[in-house]
C-alpha cells in the first residue's frame, strides 16, 4: 500500500520509537493515522499494518473492533461526533444530538448519501466545563448550541469551513 | 488556551503559565523557571527525590489518589532490564477536562516532570499516552518535545551528566478502559486495552515486560514545582495528607463552568458560588458529582462545610477521582443521568470479565426501560443489588466505577426513581419476565 | 524444599507447597471452587469471577485461581457472601445465554448448566431481551455460536498458548465481545478441534458431531487413534456401534487432552459407505462377494497347495495392526507357512537405532520424557505435521518447563517460533549439528529425535554426535503410522524374528524383503494384510495369487487381490499398539461393522482350515504369549496397559544382527491432513485440506533456503 510521503514519515518515526523488537506497539497509532488518510480501515490496510509490524492480520483485527475510533467502513468526510455524556448532557448535549439527526437525517455512525457527514453519539471527549461540545474530525467546538450547529453544517457544505477550533 | 475566565480565588502553581502568551513554547518555559527542576534533581539522589515527593504528600490526579512518592518508590532498582516513564494522559473520565489543558499549555512542564521522574530510576525512554480524540494535542506536544531535543533537553548525555532520555507520544484510539493503567500498557504494546492480572504491579513489571513509573499527566505536571519549591512548600498549600494544588473541572449547572487550580481541601460550596458565580438561572442545587463520573453523587446537602480533597470525599463513601464535578440543579431527572452514566460503562466495558460486561449491560437495559417509563417498583432493588453483585467483584475498577455511582443514584435519590413509578403506572406495559 | 504453607479452608486446616494456587490447593483437599476460565496448564485470566470466595482480613472476595496459598490464610469457600456472589455471576451469564439446552450440544455436559444446577438463583429477575447474534460455521468442523459463548478464552488460550497456532482471538468489547477466526470469516488452522472440546459451554461446536446425538445415548471407550504412531489415547462415543465423535475429556492416557484433526474427527472412515463387509472371491475375474466360509476355504487351499508343492510365498504385514496380529502374522508365516519373506513397510530405521544403542542403557525415550526433558532435538522432521502430539508435548514442556528446543530441518517449522531452529539442507544435517555443538554439550541432557532421512549409517553417526557432547542422550526415531514401531518389533522383518532376533536363531534363513517380494517373478502367493503396497510398486509376479486383508475395495493392492477379507478397523478390536517411543498402549473394541472380522481372526481360522496349530489366538492369549516370549516386552505391566496406561518397552540392549538396507525405509511423509491410503477414506479429512497443508510449510514467508543452495542458517535463536 502506498501513503503519502508525510504518512510514511510518521510510520518510520513510530516504529523507531519503540524498543527493538516491539514493532507491535506501533499497531494502533498506525491504523488510526492510515485511517485518517485512507478513510477507514480496510482489508488491504489491516494487512499493511499486520506487515509493518509483524503480527498476524488477526491481531489487528482483535484490535480494531476493540478501539471505539477504528471503523471498517468509511465514515463522512466530515465525521461530527456529538457528546452527551453527563456534562454534555447537563447542558443540553443530548437535544442537541436529536437536533443533529433530525436535521442531517442521519441515524448514529450513519453517513449523507454524498458522503460529506456522517454522525455519531459519542461518549465523553474532554470538553465538560465548555458543554455541550462537538467534535467534527479531530476539531473540539465547545458551547454547541443548535444555531451554532446549524451555522456550522452550512460551512460544512459550502466549503467554507476552516480548519481552526472554536 | 484557557476557554474560560481565572478566578482570582485560584492558586496558580501548574497553570502558572496558562496565561503567557506562546505558553507552550520553550522560550516560554525557559523565561518562567523551566527545566530548573530538573537540573536540580539532577545533583540529588533518587531517595532524596522520591523524599522531596512523599513530603509534598502529591497524590495520583488521576482518579485513584495514590501517593506519587511511594509509586516511585516501588520502581525496584539494578534489575538488569530497561525501565520506563509512561504518563497517562488519556483523559476519559467523564466531567474531565484538565489533562487537555496541561497538554495545550504548558507541555514542558509535563516534559520536564517525566524528566525528573526518568532520572529517578535511570530510565532512557518514555512515551505520553494521549487519547485518540486529542489529536491536535498529539501536534503540540511533538513540537514541544522536537523543542526539547533541539535545546539539549532531551536525547543523548542530558547536562552531561551521561544520562540519555528519549520522550514519545502514543496515541490512543478511543477507549476509556485504557486510563486503567495495566491497560494502558496493553494498549502501548499493540493490544486490546485489556487490564492486566496485579500483581505484578507496573512498578515491577510494566511497560515490555519492565519497571516502569505510570503516573497521570498532571501528576507529572506538578512535579517540576515539588523539586524547584520543595515538598514541604508544596504540600502546605493543601491540607494534610492532600498536598498541593490541583486542576478542578467544573461542569453542568453553574454559571462560569471552567477548569480551576485550587489547594486541596478548597470547599465545595465557595467552588460552586463563588469561583464558578454560583448556580445558572437563580437555580437551586441538587446534586453534584464530585470526582468524575464514577464518584458516587452527592446530595446538595452534604456538599455544606465540604472541603474538596481525597480524605474528606472518602468520608463521604465517595470520591475527588479524577477532579472532575458535574454540578446539577434542581430541574435535572437523576434517573436520565444514572442512565447515561451507565450507558457510558456499558459501552465502554472491555468484555473481559463477566461481572462487569453483563452487568452493565444489564443495568443499561432496565434503566432504559424505567427511563422510558415501564419501570416497577421492583426495579429499583434490582438495580442496586446488581450493582452490589458488581461492586467488588470484577477483574478491574471499571466494574466498580459503574456500580458505585448506579448504587449512589438510588440510594440518594430513591425518592425520584419512586416518582418515576407514579408516571409510568400509565404508560408502558411491565415485560415478562425472561426465563434464564 | 522449603516448608509447606499452612492454612485453612472451610475449617479444614491444610497444607500446600509454596506458590500453590487456592483453587488447586482446595482441590486436592477435595473442595471443589467453581471455575470457567482456569483451566489447568493454560495461562490464568481471572475473567470470569466464579471462583471467588472469602478470605478472613481482606475486604473483597479474592480470586481463588490466581491467589497462592500463605501462611495463615483462612477462607470460606462457601459463606453466604460467596455464595450471592457465584448465583450472581450467574445470573450475569445467563442474561444473554440462549437457553437453547434442549437442541445444544453440550446439553447434559455443559458446564454452565451443572454450575446453575448447583450454585444458581431458582428464578429469574430479568425481563429485557437478549443480544442475538447468527451462528457463524468457521470451517468444515469448526461452528461458533456467539450468544452461547460465556467468554472463557480457554479456546484461544489453547489455541494459542497450547497448540502455538494462534488462530482464535477476541472482537469487540463489551457485552458484543466475542471470539473471532483468524481469517476475519473464517479459520484457517490445525482444524485439531481442541478449542471445540475445551469449550465449557456449546459455542463451539463440531461439524462432525453437532445435533446428531445427546452425550447419554454414547457409550465411551477408551482406545487409541489409528492414524499417526504418536499413539493418542482417544475416547470414542459409540452409538448402536457407530463412532459419533472422539475426544479425550478425560485427559487420561499419554497425550493428556491432546488430540490432532485426526484423532478427533478423522474416524469417519469407519463408517465410510465403502466398506467391505463381506469376503470377496475372483471368479471369472470379478470379485464376487462369497461367504466367510468359502473365502477362508479357497484360501487355506491354496495355501496348503502351494506349500504342498515348495512354492513361494510373500508376506506383507501393516503398520496399522496391533501388536498381536503382527506376532501371530510372522508366526503364522514362518511356522504355517514356512516362509520368512515377510516385511512391512518400513518407514523408520528402528533396528539401527537399537544396534547403534547397544550397551547404552536409558538411551531410549518414553513419550512422557518428551515432557519432563531440558533439552530437545529435532532432527529432519516437521514435528507439528508429522507428529503432532510430540510436538505439543515438547512445546507443553517450554510452556510449563522452559525447555530448551532445537530444529535442525530442511525447511520452517513451529519449533522455530520459540526455539533454535537451524536450516539445512537435507544431506547436511551434520554439519548443522556441529554448529549446535557447543550448545547443546552445555545442556544438562538431551532428547534427540530423528526422522526418516536420519537412517543406516547416519544413525550411528548421530549416536556418535551424542556420545561426544558428554551429557545423557535419548533418542526417539520417529516412525509413521500408529504400529510401525510395533510392526517392527514383533519380527514382521524378513530377517529379524520379534524382539530384534535374528531368524538363524530360530534356525530359518532370511527371507525376501517388501521390494524382493513385488519384484519375484517367481511368487506363488501374496498376503497383504493391512496395506497398500501396489500403490508405489507394481506386483512383477503375474500369476501370483493375492490375498488381501482389508476394508476398502478400492486400493491398489485390494483390486489386484484374488480373494479379498473384509477386515476391522483398530476401533472394532482388541489389541495392543506400540507407539513411536516403545509405548505399549491397548486397543479397546468400541464400533462394529456388520461382516468384519479382526486380522487376528481371520489369521487363526486360516491356521485352523489349514489344521496348523497356532496356539494362544485370542488378544489377550496372544498378548501373554508377547510378554513371555519377546525381549523389551517381558517386562510389561500388564495392570497399567489393561487399564489404559502407557508401558515403555525395554528393546533389548546389545548388538543387532541384520541386514540393515536404509533404502527400504521409506518416510510416510504424511502432513495433518493427510493419513497414507486410509485418509482417503475420511469425507472429513479431505474436506478440511488447508493450510498448512504441506510439510515445512511457511506461513510467515520467512527465507527458505533453496536445496542445492549449500546454506545452513540459523533463523531463530532463543
Amino acid at each position: 500500500m502506498t501513503f503519502s510521503p508525510e504518512l510514511e514519515a510518521r510510520f518510520a518515526k513510530l516504529l523507531k520509537s519503540y524498543p527493538p523488537g516491539r514493532t507491535r506497539s506501533a499497531v494502533v497509532p498506525m491504523l488510526l493515522y492510515a485511517q485518517d488518510e485512507v478513510g477507514c480501515v480496510s482489508q488491504e490496510l489491516i494487512e499493511e499494518v499486520a506487515r509493518r509490524c509483524g503480527v498476524t492480520t488477526l491481531q489487528v483485527d482483535e484490535v480494531i473492533g476493540y478501539y471505539s475510533m477504528l471503523h471498517r467502513k468509511p465514515l463522512g468526510k466530515y465525521h461530527v461526533q456529538v457528546c452527551t455524556n453527563i456534562a454534555c448532557q447537563a447542558l443540553g448535549g443530548e437535544e442537541l444530538y436529536e437536533h443533529a439527526s433530525r436535521t442531517l437525517g442521519l441515524g448514529n455512525k450513519e453517513a449523507t448519501p454524498d458522503g460529506l457527514i456522517s454522525l455519531e453519539e459519542v461518549e465523553c471527549m474532554g470538553a465538560c466545563s465548555w458543554a455541550p461540545a462537538i467534535q467534527i474530525n479531530y476539531d473540539f467546538h465547545h458551547l454547541v448550541t443548535p444555531e451554532r450547529f446549524d451555522r456550522l453544517i452550512e460551512a460544512l457544505r459550502d466549503g467554507s469551513y476552516g480548519k481552526k477550533a472554536s | 488556551m484557557r476557554y474560560n475566565e481565572p478566578s482570582p480565588l485560584e492558586v496558580r502553581v501548574i497553570s502558572q503559565r496558562f496565561d503567557l502568551p506562546n505558553s507552550a513554547s520553550i522560550d516560554t518555559y525557559l523565561a518562567n523557571e523551566g527545566y530548573v527542576a530538573i537540573k536540580k534533581a539532577l545533583d540529588m539522589t533518587p531517595e532524596a527525590i522520591i523524599e522531596e515527593l512523599k513530603r509534598s504528600s502529591l497524590r495520583g490526579r488521576g482518579g485513584a489518589g495514590f501517593p506519587t512518592g511511594m509509586k516511585w518508590s516501588f520502581v525496584p532498582r539494578n534489575t538488569g532490564k530497561p525501565t520506563y516513564v509512561i504518563c497517562n494522559s488519556d483523559e476519559s473520565e467523564p466531567g474531565t477536562c484538565k489533562d487537555r489543558l496541561l497538554m495545550e499549555n504548558d507541555p514542558h512542564q509535563l516534559i520536564e516532570g517525566m524528566m525528573i521522574a526518568a532520572w529517578t530510576i535511570k530510565s532512557n525512554k518514555g512515551y505520553i499516552f494521549i487519547r485518540g480524540e486529542y489529536r491536535y494535542l498529539i501536534e503540540i506536544v511533538d513540537r514541544a518535545i522536537a523543542e526539547a531535543y533541539e535545546r539539549g533537553y532531551l536525547g543523548k548525555n542530558l547536562f552531561g551528566s551521561g544520562w540519555d532520555f528519549d520522550l514519545y507520544t502514543h496515541t490512543g484510539a478511543g477507549a476509556y478502559e485504557c486510563g486503567e493503567e495495566s491497560a494502558l500498557l496493553e494498549s502501548l504494546e499493540g493490544r486490546r486495552g485489556v487490564p492486566r492480572l496485579k500483581p505484578p504491579f507496573p512498578a515491577v513489571v510494566g511497560a515490555f515486560q519492565s519497571p516502569t513509573i505510570l503516573n497521570n499527566c498532571e501528576t507529572f505536571a506538578s512535579v517540576p514545582v515539588i523539586i524547584r519549591n520543595g515538598g514541604i512548600w508544596f504540600a502546605e498549600l493543601g491540607t494534610p495528607r492532600n498536598g498541593g494544588t490541583r486542576l478542578v473541572c467544573v461542569s453542568g449547572h453553574v454559571n462560569k463552568p471552567g477548569v480551576y487550580e485550587l489547594p486541596m481541601g478548597f470547599p465545595v460550596m465557595r467552588l460552586i458560588n463563588e469561583v464558578c458565580g454560583g448556580m445558572r438561572n437563580g437555580k437551586k442545587l441538587k446534586a453534584v458529582i464530585p470526582g468524575g463520573s464514577s464518584a458516587p453523587v452527592l446530595r446538595a446537602e452534604e456538599c455544606e462545610n465540604l472541603p474538596y480533597d481525597y480524605d474528606s470525599l472518602a468520608k463521604l463513601k465517595t470520591m475527588a477521582g479524577s477532579g472532575g464535578l458535574v454540578v446539577l440543579d434542581e430541574d435535572t431527572d437523576i434517573v436520565a443521568v444514572a442512565l447515561r452514566t451507565i450507558k457510558f460503562y456499558a459501552h465502554e466495558s472491555c468484555g473481559w470479565c463477566i461481572p462487569c460486561r453483563e452487568g452493565t449491560t444489564w443495568l443499561k437495559k432496565i434503566l432504559t426501560r424505567f427511563h422510558e417509563g415501564g419501570g416497577q417498583k421492583s426495579d429499583i432493588d434490582l438495580i442496586g443489588d446488581l450493582a452490589d453483585n458488581m461492586l467488588g467483584r470484577t477483574f478491574c475498577a471499571l466494574g466498580d466505577a459503574a456500580a458505585m455511582p448506579t448504587t449512589g443514584f438510588i440510594t440518594k435519590f430513591r425518592d425520584e426513581f419512586e416518582a418515576y413509578l407514579k408516571k409510568s403506572q400509565t404508560t408502558a406495559p411491565v415485560p415478562e419476565l425472561v426465563n434464564i | 524444599m522449603a516448608d509447606p504453607v499452612k492454612f485453612m479452608v472451610d475449617g479444614q486446616h491444610l497444607q500446600a507447597p509454596a506458590g500453590t494456587l487456592l483453587i488447586n490447593a482446595a482441590k486436592e483437599a477435595g473442595i471443589a471452587i467453581p471455575a470457567f476460565c482456569y483451566y489447568d496448564g493454560i495461562s490464568l485470566q481471572a475473567a470470569c469471577r466464579m471462583c471467588l470466595v472469602e478470605v478472613e482480613k481482606t475486604p473483597k472476595l479474592q480470586v481463588a485461581c490466581t491467589l497462592p496459598v500463605a501462611e495463615g490464610m483462612v477462607v470460606h469457600t462457601d459463606s453466604p457472601q460467596v455464595r450471592k456472589a457465584r448465583k450472581g455471576t450467574l445470573e450475569f451469564l445467563l442474561t444473554n445465554h440462549p437457553l437453547d439446552c434442549p437442541v445444544c450440544d453440550k446439553g447434559g455436559e455443559c458446564e454452565l448448566q451443572d454450575m446453575v444446577f448447583r450454585y444458581g438463583a431458582g428464578e429469574s429477575r430479568y425481563r429485557e431481551t437478549k443480544l442475538h447474534v447468527d451462528e457463524k460455521q468457521w470451517s468444515p468442523i469448526v461452528f461458533y455460536d456467539a450468544p452461547r459463548c460465556i467468554l472463557c478464552y480457554r479456546c484461544v488460550r489453547i489455541c494459542g498458548e497450547g497448540l502455538g497456532v494462534a488462530a482464535l482471538g477476541i472482537g469487540n468489547r463489551g457485552a458484543a465481545a466475542e471470539i473471532v477466526p483468524n481469517k476475519g470469516d473464517h479459520l484457517e488452522c490445525d482444524e485439531c478441534g481442541a478449542c471445540i472440546d475445551i469449550c465449557p459451554v456449546g459455542a463451539l461446536t463440531s461439524g462432525t458431531y453437532r445435533y446428531k446425538t445427546r452425550p447419554w445415548e454414547m457409550e465411551h471407550v477408551g482406545t487409541i487413534c489409528t492414524h499417526c504412531s504418536d499413539g493418542c489415547k482417544t475416547t470414542l462415543g459409540v452409538r448402536n456401534g457407530d463412532i459419533m465423535r472422539a475426544n479425550n475429556r478425560d485427559r487420561s492416557g499419554v497425550n493428556d487432552e491432546f488430540l490432532c484433526v485426526k484423532g478427533r474427527y478423522a474416524f469417519d472412515f469407519n463408517e465410510n459407505p465403502d466398506r467391505l463387509t463381506a469376503p470377496l472371491v475372483r471368479t471369472n475375474g470379478e470379485l464376487k462377494p462369497v461367504s466367510w466360509a468359502i473365502a477362508l476355504a479357497t484360501v487355506a487351499k491354496k495355501f496348503s497347495e502351494v506349500k504342498a508343492k515348495g512354492g513361494t510365498f510373500g508376506v506383507i504385514g501393516s503398520n496399522h495392526t496391533s501388536n498381536e496380529e503382527n506376532y501371530l502374522l510372522q508366526k503364522f508365516a514362518r511356522q504355517v507357512l514356512g516362509t520368512s519373506n515377510i516385511d512391512h513397510h518400513r518407514t523408520g530405521d528402528v533396528a539401527t537405532l537399537l544396534d547403534a544403542l547397544s550397551g547404552r542403557t536409558n538411551a531410549l525415550a518414553a513419550t512422557a520424557d518428551l515432557y519432563t526433558t531440558k533439552a530437545a532435538l529435532v532432527v529432519d522432521s516437521d514435528l507439528a505435521q508429522e507428529h503432532p502430539f510430540l510436538a505439543y508435548q515438547l512445546r507443553a514442556n517450554w510452556r510449563h518447563h522452559k525447555a530448551r528446543v532445537y530444529a535442525v530441518t530442511p525447511g520452517p517449522v513451529r519449533e522455530d517460533n520459540y526455539g533454535t531452529g537451524v536450516r539445512a539442507e537435507p544431506g547436511r544435517e551434520f554439519e548443522a549439528l556441529d554448529g549446535l555443538r557447543s550448545k547443546l554439550a552445555a545442556e544438562p541432557e538431551l532428547l534427540i529425535l530423528f526422522g526418516a532421512a536420519v537412517k543406516g549409517e547416519a544413525i550411528r553417526q548421530l549416536v556418535a554426535f551424542g556420545d561426544s557432547l558428554g551429557i545423557p542422550v535419548k533418542y526417539v526415531c520417529l516412525v509413521d503410522y500408529s504400529n510401525s514401531r510395533g510392526a517392527s518389533d514383533m519380527g514382521v522383518l524378513p530377517d529379524l524374528l520379534p524382539g530384534y532376533h535374528h531368524v538363524s536363531e530360530a534356525g530359518l534363513e532370511p527371507g525376501m524383503n517388501c521390494d524382493q517380494i513385488l519384484s519375484a517373478p517367481n511368487l506363488d502367493v501374496l498376503w497383504v494384510v493391512g496395506a497398500n503396497p501396489l500403490a508405489r510398486q507394481p506386483l512383477a509376479a503375474a500369476n501370483a495369487f493375492v490375498v488381501v486383508n482389508e476394508m476398502f475395495l478400492s486400493t491398489e493392492t485390494a483390486r489386484r487381490a484374488d480373494v479379498v477379507f473384509p477386515a476391522m478397523s483398530a476401533y472394532e478390536k482388541n489389541g495392543t499398539v506400540t507407539n513411536v517411543c516403545g509405548d505399549v498402549q491397548k486397543l479397546t473394541k468400541g464400533a462394529k461393522t456388520m461382516g468384519t472380522k479382526s486380522d487376528l481372526d481371520i489369521i487363526a481360522l486360516l491356521a485352523k482350515e489349514m489344521r496348523a496349530d497356532l496356539g494362544a489366538t485370542t488378544p489377550e492369549q496372544v498378548f501373554e504369549e508377547i510378554r513371555t516370549a519377546v525381549p523389551g516386552y517381558q517386562k510389561l505391566p500388564f495392570g497399567v496397559i489393561e487399564t489404559g496406561g502407557a508401558a515403555a518397552t525395554s528393546p533389548l540392549n546389545g548388538r543387532v544382527q541384520f541386514d540393515p538396507r536404509p533404502e527400504l525405509i521409506r518416510p510416510a511423509g504424511n502432513t495433518l491432513f493427510t493419513s497414507g491410503t486410509l485418509g482417503r477414506f475420511s469425507p472429513m479429512l479431505n474436506s478440511v485440506i488447508e493450510s498448512p497443508g504441506a510439510l515445512y510449510h511457511d506461513p510467515h514467508h520467512r527465507p527458505f533456503i533453496e536445496k542445492g543452495s549449500g546454506q545452513i542458517v540459523t533463523v531463530q535463536d532463543k
